[in-house]
């Protein structure tokens, strides 16, 4: 596959998989928490550096799931001591942020981990660093990641389907009828951690947040099915994914930049133009009602 | 080490002090409010703003910036607040595409500056993580007469900043403008935010503001010293951290200044004197203690009873 190809293929798996667990993400109100592990997960991979001391992908999904499953008990347990939940967020992926960001400009220089690679993504080079695999033959190992954790994302979706609409509608009732919803919550927040630290090589800390929440947001723009929400969500992300690609290419620019920028985009048309939730389809719809 | 007694360096380290003051109080009222991380969506959305006002005049110019910062973080406030209340979007996933998709604008337009001559001599990059060795006495003088514009607000208006934070309908009541206050907060809140961001950087300014109003919560229940307290972490925070950064090459200042308001945070969680946790704990085995007195004396005096 071309060189434009595979980076291409690498940014819709992005979009994909972020879009998937996106969906989920909005409707349990955690689109913070994301913010919050998108950046602690860095902690995860640098220390993962420091301690194998290289960059292999298996290390890093390891280090990010711990990571992210400490922000979110760190969280948990400074709620419960009378912190607010948006100041604990605040309070602790700033923290431990800020200690990868040192960690990095104090231990590992700029061998082969930086502060502005780790920001920003860098997509460009995701082709050129590929393994053998049997059978398939050569694949970029970040496309490789990216494709095994979708399947996972997908696989832990549809496997406990039902559980996951009513914990993340109904929490009460799922405790209720035995689902185990605090097991649940720390799944997802692995889901969560794994997924961004895939697409971690590609956007970036920050702009994963953005395919992360945006495709999501504005799918639930469009529908009240649930599952109609998550092809569409998965569909905007890969949407943005290549349009962010080519703008970046137009201008010569970031790519991961853009691909933030194109799910602007995506979100504001939807915003626009939803016909249930749409701000031109609530001027309209007065007319049409008092006509009928 | 050197660099430290030069007068520029002093003067670099009075202007953390009080941006770490002004952010503390400002953080205490975003608390009251429940909104620490609508600082983090609008630092994040100051981004593009800094871009532009760089790209407008061709080189470093702080007022410039700062204006650009503050008209793009209010920008993002704005959108914020409309996506809100014209759409089932909840605030916080709007919170979250603000900050996300204005800061990828900020990075598309860096990069096309950068790349522009100029740009990489700029500094623009340190405006991500902060670099508060790259102030110079100019930058200096105009942070330290935002922040102490911002803390006067804060203290001129103090009585009103506490009707408006605890009890805004009586506040409504003693015909105090609601409306205005919130612009006034909104306000003093973005200007804490773009004089911050050379200092600190956009990624991990909101930091400054959420830490050490958390912190000071530990040690009093009354507002005022919560201010006073949260304006003190804050301000100690702000120089140890930029003290420790000036230690290294190129050290980033704004992760320094962060760990040192969370150690901070430790230290209150743990040995505060209203909350924290090695008081609660003692709180908890003298009640214990009592508790068992009590059975004690209780079952001896039944079984005294009972023997008369």
């Amino acid at each position: 596959m071309s060189y434009t190809g595979w980076i291409l293929l690498t940014a819709s798996l992005v979009g994909l998989s972020c879009g998937l667990v996106g969906v989920f993400l909005i409707l349990r109100r955690m689109a913070m928490m994301a913010d919050a592990i998108s950046h602690t997960v860095l902690l995860g991979i640098v220390t993962a550096f420091l301690i194998t001391r290289e960059l292999s992908g298996g290390h890093m999904l390891i280090g990010a799931i711990i990571a992210g499953s400490l922000t979110a008990v760190l969280v948990q347990w400074f709620h419960a001591r009378g912190v607010q939940q948006e100041a604990a967020i605040g309070v602790v992926f700033t923290t431990l942020f800020a200690i990868g960001v040192i960690l990095i400009a104090t231990q590992v220089g700029n061998a082969h981990l930086d502060v502005k690679h780790a920001l920003m993504g860098e997509i460009t080079f995701v082709p050129w660093n590929v393994i053998e695999l049997p059978g398939i033959g050569e694949i970029p190992e970040a496309t490789f990641i990216l494709l095994l954790v979708l399947s996972v994302v997908l696989i832990v979706i549809l496997a406990f389907y039902k559980e996951w609409k009513i914990t993340s509608f109904d929490p009460g009732l799922a405790a209720s009828i035995g689902i185990p919803v605090v097991f649940m919550h720390y799944l997802f927040m692995s889901l969560v951690s794994v997924t961004t630290v895939a697409a971690f090589d590609a956007v970036g800390a920050i702009m994963v947040v953005a395919m992360l929440i945006t495709p999501a947001a504005s799918a639930y723009l469009w529908t009240d099915r649930l599952s109609v929400m998550l092809v569409l969500s998965s569909s905007f992300g890969v949407v943005s994914a290549v349009v962010g690609y080519y703008i970046a290419v137009w201008l010569d620019t970031s790519i991961s930049g853009s691909m933030a920028f194109a799910t602007g985009i995506v979100f504001l048309i939807s915003f626009l133009c939803s016909p249930k939730h749409g701000l031109l389809a609530r001027y309209v719809k007065p007319v049409t009602m008092s006509d009928s | 080490m050197s660099m430290l007694f030069s007068a520029n360096a002093q003067w670099v380290l009075l202007s953390t002090l009080i941006l770490g003051m002004a952010s503390g109080m400002i953080g205490c009222l975003a608390y009251w409010k429940r909104q620490s991380l609508m600082s983090d969506a609008l630092s994040h959305a100051a981004l593009p703003g800094v871009v532009i006002g760089f790209a407008l005049i061709g080189s470093k110019n702080l007022p410039v910036m700062i204006a650009g910062a503050a008209v793009s973080a209010l920008l993002g406030a704005l959108l914020i607040q409309w996506i809100r209340t014209s759409s089932r979007i909840k605030e916080d996933t709007a919170m979250g595409m603000i900050l996300s998709v204005f800061f990828g604008l900020g990075i598309m337009l860096l990069t096309i500056v950068n790349r522009t001559a100029g740009g990489n001599q700029s500094g623009l990059d340190s405006f991500i993580f902060g670099q508060a060795a790259s102030m110079v006495r100019k930058d200096v003088t105009i942070m330290l007469f935002l922040a102490a514009v911002v803390i006067l607000v804060v203290c001129i208006a103090f009585k009103e900043w506490k009707l408006f934070l605890f009890d805004p309908e009586f506040a409504r009541g003693l015909g105090l403008n609601n409306r205005l206050m919130n612009s006034v907060y909104l306000a003093v809140l973005v200007l804490v935010i773009v004089i911050g961001i050379q200092a600190v950087g956009v990624i991990l300014m909101a930091a400054l503001l959420i830490i050490p109003s958390v912190s000071a919560r530990y040690w009093t229940h009354s507002f005022k010293w919560m201010v006073i307290l949260s304006a003190i972490f804050g301000g100690g925070a702000g120089m140890t951290g930029t003290l420790i950064s000036t230690m290294g090459v190129g050290w980033p200042t704004g992760p320094f200044i962060v760990v040192a308001s969370s150690a901070l945070f430790v230290i209150s969680i743990v040995f505060g004197s209203e909350k924290g946790l090695l008081i609660k704990a003692l709180q908890l085995r003298a009640q214990k203690r009592q508790h068992v007195y009590a059975v004690m004396e209780r079952s001896s005096a039944e079984r005294g009873g009972g023997m008369g």
